[in-house]
């Protein structure tokens, strides 16, 4: 065979290889890692003290705390309903179920602002049952429920997401295994289901979360946006700016950084635990005799 | 345990999968349902097993009406054809999963001894601490006729059981079956699309077609006295002539042959390719060669007849033919059927 120059692979031009991949390391610099970095540096800019002042600000504080319990009570929620609704859609037949997965996935292609004038005109004090709840004493809107709702939302297709192709995949097989050596329902569900699908639904939990703590647009409209009463972390980050207090603005838009580097982090880790495949690493090579039933 | 389906008929949605069969099992037989695919075997099978719910008829286990038992309760040890071996437990769990969910408290010892006893019989001793996805298909078939076995069911059935294997794994692992079902004594219903798998394991052989049962019977009976041209074509390769019948004698090529209780008009003749010989003259079929085609067992050729009709047979590796020659086929047997 003739050697020396060869002609590249399909797709492998040393000049495009370059000029793009130069091209996404640039943008991704400037897009993504330039404003990163900007964040810490300001919010440092009057060192680790000046940091921890804005921190320990009663308002930042109570921001935090209420995104934490804005994420503890919806995170969980959804993870429940993302169960429910991915084990519904792939373990049942029923009519309209192709229409389920559908609007289950609104919340994605919706702008979360719609969401969050929605829940106006259904809670608030001139739509559907706002008159009713109000002479209830319940109060939804400018207080944590609105909150917790409307980012229940917007996060309300990411476990169902990641749990429907895998379960689709799976099949009903191994529940049917389960059952006909004799399991129960439950049993089923937490030996053999669960097990299964860890991994899958994990990594959902962790994007919604990041998606709770991180919402803006829909939780600005319902929370009225009171400083230290419904003021989650991004909304303070925004009113911090407007107030012109910048480095308190970006410390408390760092804890969301940090927040956010460590969801990614976990990301990784699960993706490499084989989140969305159902197979474990195999420990051993397989042993290769398979007609040995003598 | 006597298994009893009496006009059991199952409907998916608009789709009649199952008409009206009834079938007898004895106690520790071994039953092969034999059909293409979409005749319902697998219906059948997993209504049996309670995975799916007959919507007229009854099943019996024994004296006992089984219909409405939900599978958790029925005992019956199901074999998938995928296995559907739990991915996260290691070979011996899989195997043990159905003692430690059962209502029958055991101790952990008793189920490590029962474990290991079935790692015996299927002959996987050592592997208990793999997992699934660890050893071979045929190696995974065994483990999952195990966890089947472990509790103790009333019947086993298989679906597909060999479906995904290859042919020599295949081969072996029938073998192997027929001796443990030999052992154990266990009523044994099992679903395949493929005949010589039917024959060479089953003590009666269930033939579906659409959802109805067209045939049952040893693989003795099935093989020499086909019910119908659907189970002499299903069960093998076959030839088909064209002939007419008159007065239970069918006439094909100015050969006529017996064909006692088929009715007057046109008939087809099925033949194996062994139920044909080659000659160079005398009474049959004149044909010409087409095509000779070797194969390690013997030596097969496609032939024309004088009418234009295509047949094949088999002839002893020796025979001395080429493609062109002329000659004559010889009936040895034959089945009519009216067309």
């Amino acid at each position: 065979m003739q050697r020396g120059k060869r002609p590249p692979r399909v797709g492998d031009n040393p000049a495009i290889r370059r000029t793009l991949i130069a091209f996404v390391l640039v943008l991704g610099a400037l897009l993504v890692l330039a404003p990163l970095v900007v964040i810490f540096t300001q919010a440092f800019s009057l060192g680790p003290a000046g940091f921890a002042r804005t921190i320990g600000h009663p308002d930042t504080r109570h921001a935090i705390m209420l995104t934490v319990v804005t994420a503890l009570i919806a995170v969980p929620v959804n993870t429940v309903f993302g169960i429910a609704a991915a084990w519904a859609i792939t373990k049942f037949d029923f009519w309209g179920r192709r229409f389920l997965l559908v609007v289950i996935e609104i919340p994605f292609s919706v702008s979360p602002i719609v969401a969050g004038v929605a829940y106006l005109f259904v809670y608030g004090l001139q739509g559907v049952f706002g008159p009713m709840l109000d002479s209830a004493g319940i109060k939804i809107l400018f207080a944590l429920p609105g909150i917790v709702l409307a980012s229940m939302f917007v996060t309300a297709p990411f476990v169902v997401r990641e749990l429907v192709p895998l379960m689709q995949a799976q099949g009903r097989d191994l529940e049917e295994a389960a059952t006909s050596l004799g399991a129960s329902g439950w049993r089923t569900f937490f030996s053999v289901t669960l097990p299964n699908i860890r991994w899958a639904l994990l990594y959902g939990v962790v994007l919604c979360n990041a998606r709770v703590m991180g919402e803006f647009g829909a939780v600005s409209v319902v929370s009225g946006n009171i400083r230290g009463q419904t003021n989650t972390l991004p909304l303070h980050v925004e009113l911090l700016y407007h107030d012109y207090q910048t480095v308190g603005a970006f410390a408390a838009a760092a804890i969301l950084t940090v927040l956010a580097i460590v969801t990614i982090a976990a990301k990784v880790l699960l993706e490499r635990q084989g989140a969305g495949r159902a197979s474990r690493p195999a420990l051993a090579a397989p042993t290769a005799a398979p007609g040995n039933a003598k | 345990m006597k298994i009893r389906l009496d006009e059991v008929v199952k409907t998916f949605d608009t789709f009649r999968a199952v008409h009206g069969v009834s079938l007898d099992i004895e106690s520790g037989e071994l039953v092969a349902l034999l059909g293409p695919s979409g005749s319902g075997k697998t219906t059948i099978l997993r209504m049996v097993a309670g995975l799916e719910y007959a919507d007229g008829g009854r099943i019996l286990f024994g004296e006992q009406d089984a219909t409405d038992i939900p599978v958790r309760d029925r005992g019956v040890g199901f074999v998938f054809q995928h296995y559907a071996l739990f991915p996260h437990m290691t070979v011996a769990e899989n195997i043990g999963f159905g003692m430690k969910v059962s209502k029958v408290r055991r101790t952990k010892a008793e189920v490590a001894g029962r474990v290991a006893d079935l790692l015996r019989l299927v002959k996987l001793e050592g592997l208990g601490d793999r997992f699934p996805t660890q050893i071979s298909g045929g190696q995974r078939q065994r483990v999952a006729l195990a966890r089947a076995l472990a509790v103790d069911p009333k019947v086993l059935l298989l679906d597909e059981p060999f479906g995904a294997l290859d042919a020599n794994v295949r081969r072996d692992l029938r073998r192997w079956l027929r001796e443990i079902h030999d052992e154990l004594g266990i009523t044994t219903l099992f679903v395949t699309h493929d005949q010589e798998e039917a024959l060479d394991l089953a003590d009666r052989v269930v033939i579906l077609n659409e959802g109805k049962i067209v045939q049952q019977g040893t693989p003795e009976e099935v093989c020499r006295a086909p019910a119908t041209a659907f189970v002499m074509k299903f069960l093998g390769d076959t030839n088909r002539l064209r002939a007419t019948v008159k007065d239970g004698i069918a006439s094909l090529d100015g050969l006529t042959l017996d064909a006692a209780g088929c009715p007057d008009g046109p008939a087809d003749i099925y033949l194996r390719p062994g139920d044909l010989e080659w000659t160079s003259e005398g009474d049959g079929v004149a044909a010409t060669v087409s095509r000779v085609i070797d194969r390690p067992d013997g030596r097969r050729l496609s032939v024309r007849t004088g009418s234009g009709e295509t047949a094949e047979l088999d002839v002893p590796p020796e025979t001395v033919v080429a493609a062109g020659d002329r000659g004559v086929l010889r009936v040895v047997r034959m089945r009519v059927f009216a067309a």
